[in-house]
C-alpha cells in the first residue's frame, strides 16, 4: 500500500486538556478517506495538527513519508465554512484566487496563469456564474463551493475537507461526491471529517473511526461493524474524559517536558 | 495659501491617509480596540524620548512610539495567552496602565518647568499648527513607506484577516505576516497622533474603514475610499484648528471623521438606512397599486365584462383607508392602469375602470395569487383555509423568474384550490 498520511503517537490538548490520546494510523493514497467519530471526539483536532496548525504534545504526522513542510505545495486544506466572516469585502473569484497564493509570490501580483486556473477550479464546482459576486450573498452549499473550488486552485494530491457537506443541500452534496470520486479517479487522496454516520457508509472507502483515540482504521467494510460503531459511539469513556479534565483543570503537563518521543530515521 | 501651511495640509492629509489604510485590517480583523490601546500605550514611549532624546527630532520619538507600542502589542498578547481573562480585559489593563504611565511622565516633565511640555501636549490632542517642517517631511516619507508595505503585502494581509489558518495551511509565513502588520500599526498610530493625538486615534484608525464599507464590497476600494474620506477629515481639522487660536486638531477631524461615518450609514446605496426606508416605501406602494388592480380584476372576472368602481365601490369591496385607495389610484392613473370617468351621480364621484395595460397587471397579481396558494397546499401540506394571508404578502413580493418555476413546478396547473380558474396571458 502506498502511503498518503501516517500519524504516530499522536497526542494532541487544548487548552493543556487532551483530546487526542496516543492515536496511531496510516492511510492509503487514492481512496476517499473518512475521518468519523462523534461530536467532541477529536476529529477536527485530528486534520489541524496534521495540517500543522495545532502542535502536539507528543508523536508527529508526515504526509507522503515527509514532514508537513518539505510537501506542503501537494497538500490543500478546506476549513469549516463557519471558520470565517462571510461578510469579509471580497468577491467569489477573490477568494478562489487565495488558493494560488504562495510562499515564494506572495509579494507578486496574480498572474493570468492564476486567473485561468482559478477559472477552471470555478468551473468544476459549478459556479463560474457567480465570479463576480459577493461572499455574503452566497447561500451555504455555495460557500461550501467556494471553499473547495479555492482548494481545487491549489492543484494539490492530497485534500483535507472539515465538514464539507455541513449546512449544504441536497444538490450541492451529490455535486461534491461527484467531484470527489472524479479527483480520486485522477488519482487524488481525499481525506474528510464527517459526522454523519448514515451516509459514511456510502462515501468512503476507508475509515478512521475516532473517539479521543483511535477506535479503528481501515477499508470500510472491516471498520463499518456493529462493534466498532458502538464502542466508538455507545457512550463516553468515562475513564479516560474524567482524566482529561482533571488534566486540564490542574494543567498537569500530560507528557514531562523533557520526554522525547524517538523518531525514526 | 502660505506655502509652509500648504505643505502642513498636505502633510496631514497624507498621514492620516496612512494610518486609515493600516486600520482598515485592523477594522476587518475585528480588533478595533487594540489600534486604541496602542495608541494610549505609545504616551510613554513619546514622553521618554522626549527626555530622553533632550529635545523633539521626530527620530527619537519614532523610535520610541514603536518600542512602547511593541511592548503594549506583546503584553496584550501574552495576557491573552497566558491568563484566562477575555480578551478585552487584556486591551482595557494594558492601555489603561500605560496611559497612567505616560500621563505621570507628563507631569514630571511639566514640573522641570522650561516651557517644554508645550511641545508634548500636542501629542495628547493634536495640534496641526505646532508641527514643524521636519516633523512633515518625516512623518510624509513614514506615510508613504506604510502605503509602500501595504501594498507589498497586500495578499498576505488580506488572507490573515480573511482565513488565517488557511494562510498557515499553504505555507505563508504568517508570523512574519503578523510581525510586519503589528509593526505598521504601531507606526500608523505614530503617524496619526501627529493630528488626532492618542486620545482620539482610535477614530482615525476605524472610523474611515466603517465608512467606507457602506459604500463598496471590494477590498480595494474600501482602502481608497477609507484613504480619501480621512484625508477630507484631516484636512477639515488641519484647516478649523489653525484659524482658531489654541484649538487642538484631533476633536475636529473626529467630528468630521464621526459625520462623514454616519452620513456613510445613513446615505449609502443599498445597505444605507435611508435607502432600506425608501425601498420598504417603493414596496409599500407596489403592494397598494396591486390590490386595487387585483380588486378592479377579480369583480370583471365576476361580472364577466368590464366595470366601473368609484372609491366608494372599492372600499365597500376591500377595507382601506380613504387617502392610501387615493394615493393608490394617482399612482395608477399616472402608469395609464386605469382611467377615471366622471359618474352621472354626483355623490359617488369619479369612477374608474381598468386599462388593457392594467389588466394585464391585475391578471398577473391574481395569477401569482392562486399559483402561490396551490403551492402551499400541494408543496407544504398547508390546510386551504390557512394559506390566503400567506398568498396576500408573497402575490407582491414573487418575481417573474420565481413565477416561472412555480408554474414549471406545478406543471401549468388550471385551477387553484378554491376551485378558481387561475389566468394566464393569452399567447
Amino acid at each position: 500500500m502506498e502511503k498518503s498520511i501516517e500519524v504516530h503517537n499522536l497526542t494532541v490538548s487544548y487548552h493543556s486538556k487532551p483530546v487526542l490520546w496516543d492515536v496511531d494510523f496510516t492511510l492509503p493514497k487514492g481512496k476517499i478517506i473518512g475521518i468519523v467519530g462523534p461530536n467532541g471526539s477529536g476529529k477536527t483536532t485530528m486534520l489541524k495538527t496534521v495540517m500543522g496548525l495545532l502542535k502536539p504534545d507528543s508523536g508527529y504526522t508526515e504526509i507522503f513519508g515527509e514532514p508537513l513542510d518539505n510537501v506542503r505545495e501537494r497538500v490543500s486544506y478546506v476549513p469549516q465554512r463557519e471558520s470565517v466572516d462571510w461578510d469579509f469585502p471580497a468577491d467569489v473569484m477573490d477568494v478562489v484566487l487565495m488558493g494560488r497564493y504562495r510562499k515564494n509570490n506572495l509579494f507578486k501580483r496574480i498572474t493570468k496563469e492564476d486567473r485561468r486556473i482559478a477559472t477552471e477550479a470555478l468551473e468544476k464546482v459549478n459556479l463560474l456564474e457567480f465570479a463576480h459576486r459577493q461572499i455574503s450573498q452566497l447561500s451555504g452549499g455555495q460557500q461550501q463551493r467556494v471553499f473547495i473550488a479555492r482548494s481545487l486552485a491549489q492543484q494539490a494530491d492530497i485534500y483535507l475537507m472539515d465538514e464539507p457537506f455541513v449546512g449544504v443541500d441536497a444538490a450541492t452534496e451529490d455535486a461534491i461526491l461527484k467531484l470527489l470520486r472524479d479527483m480520486k479517479n485522477e488519482g487524488k487522496t481525499v481525506v474528510i471529517v464527517h459526522h454523519d454516520l448514515q451516509t459514511a457508509n456510502e462515501y468512503f472507502d476507508w475509515i478512521v473511526l475516532l473517539n479521543t483515540r483511535l477506535v479503528a482504521a481501515g477499508p470500510r467494510e472491516e471498520v463499518f461493524t456493529k462493534e466498532l460503531l458502538q464502542e466508538a459511539y455507545g457512550g463516553r469513556l468515562t475513564v479516560l474524559s474524567k482524566l482529561g479534565d482533571l488534566i486540564g483543570s490542574t494543567e498537569f503537563p500530560l507528557r514531562e517536558p523533557d520526554f522525547k518521543e524517538d523518531k525514526p530515521e | 495659501m502660505d506655502p509652509i501651511f500648504l505643505k502642513v495640509l498636505l502633510g496631514t492629509m497624507l498621514l492620516a491617509s496612512s494610518a486609515a489604510v493600516v486600520g482598515a485590517f485592523s477594522y476587518l480583523k475585528q480588533q478595533s480596540l487594540v489600534g486604541d490601546a496602542i495608541a494610549h500605550a505609545l504616551l510613554p514611549g513619546v514622553v521618554l524620548a522626549f527626555i530622553l532624546g533632550e529635545g523633539r527630532h521626530p527620530v527619537y520619538l519614532i523610535f520610541g512610539a514603536l518600542v512602547a507600542g511593541l511592548v503594549a502589542h506583546y503584553g496584550i498578547s501574552y495576557i491573552q495567552q497566558r491568563t484566562k481573562l477575555k480578551s478585552d480585559t487584556a486591551v482595557s489593563l494594558v492601555l489603561s496602565t500605560f496611559f497612567g504611565f505616560g500621563i505621570m511622565l507628563m507631569s514630571y516633565v511639566q514640573r522641570l518647568g522650561q516651557g517644554q511640555q508645550a511641545g508634548l501636549e500636542r501629542y495628547l490632542l493634536g495640534k496641526a499648527a505646532a508641527i514643524t517642517m521636519l516633523d512633515v517631511y518625516t512623518f510624509s516619507g513614514l506615510a508613504v513607506l506604510l502605503l509602500v508595505g501595504v501594498g507589498l503585502f497586500y495578499k498576505g494581509f488580506q488572507l490573515m484577516t480573511f482565513n488565517e489558518d488557511f494562510a498557515h495551511a499553504i505555507g505563508l509565513p504568517v508570523g512574519v505576516i503578523r510581525f510586519t502588520f503589528t509593526v505598521l500599526t504601531v507606526l500608523a498610530v505614530t503617524i496619526g497622533i501627529q493630528t488626532v493625538g492618542v486620545v482620539l486615534m482610535a477614530a482615525l484608525l476605524i472610523t474611515p474603514s466603517a465608512a467606507a464599507r457602506a459604500w463598496t464590497k471590494s477590498l480595494p476600494a474600501m482602502l481608497g475610499i477609507a484613504a480619501l474620506i480621512a484625508a477630507l477629515s484631516a484636512a477639515a481639522g488641519t484647516l478649523i484648528s489653525s484659524s482658531i487660536a489654541k484649538m487642538p486638531t484631533g476633536p475636529w477631524v473626529v467630528l468630521v471623521l464621526g459625520v462623514l461615518g454616519f452620513g456613510s450609514l445613513l446615505f449609502a446605496p443599498e445597505k444605507g438606512l435611508l435607502f432600506k426606508r425608501r425601498r420598504a416605501r417603493a414596496h409599500r406602494a407596489k403592494t397598494l397599486r396591486e390590490n386595487l388592480l387585483k380588486l378592479l380584476y377579480s369583480q370583471e372576472e365576476r361580472q364577466e365584462k368590464s366595470v366601473q368602481l368609484s372609491l366608494k365601490g372599492m372600499m365597500e369591496i376591500r377595507a382601506m383607508r380613504d387617502e392610501d385607495v387615493r394615493r393608490g389610484l394617482r399612482d395608477l392613473k399616472k402608469r395609464l392602469w386605469i382611467v377615471e370617468r366622471s359618474s352621472t351621480s354626483e355623490a359617488h364621484g369619479p369612477s374608474y375602470g381598468l386599462t388593457e395595460m392594467g389588466r394585464v397587471e391585475g391578471r398577473r397579481v391574481v395569477r401569482l395569487h392562486r399559483l402561490w396558494e396551490l403551492y402551499l397546499t400541494e408543496r407544504l401540506g398547508m390546510a386551504a383555509d390557512h394559506i390566503h394571508p400567506q398568498a396576500e404578502t408573497m402575490e407582491h413580493v414573487i418575481t417573474p423568474e420565481i413565477e416561472s418555476l412555480l408554474i414549471k413546478e406545478l406543471g401549468t396547473p388550471e385551477r387553484d384550490p378554491h376551485q378558481s380558474l387561475i389566468p394566464y396571458e393569452n399567447e
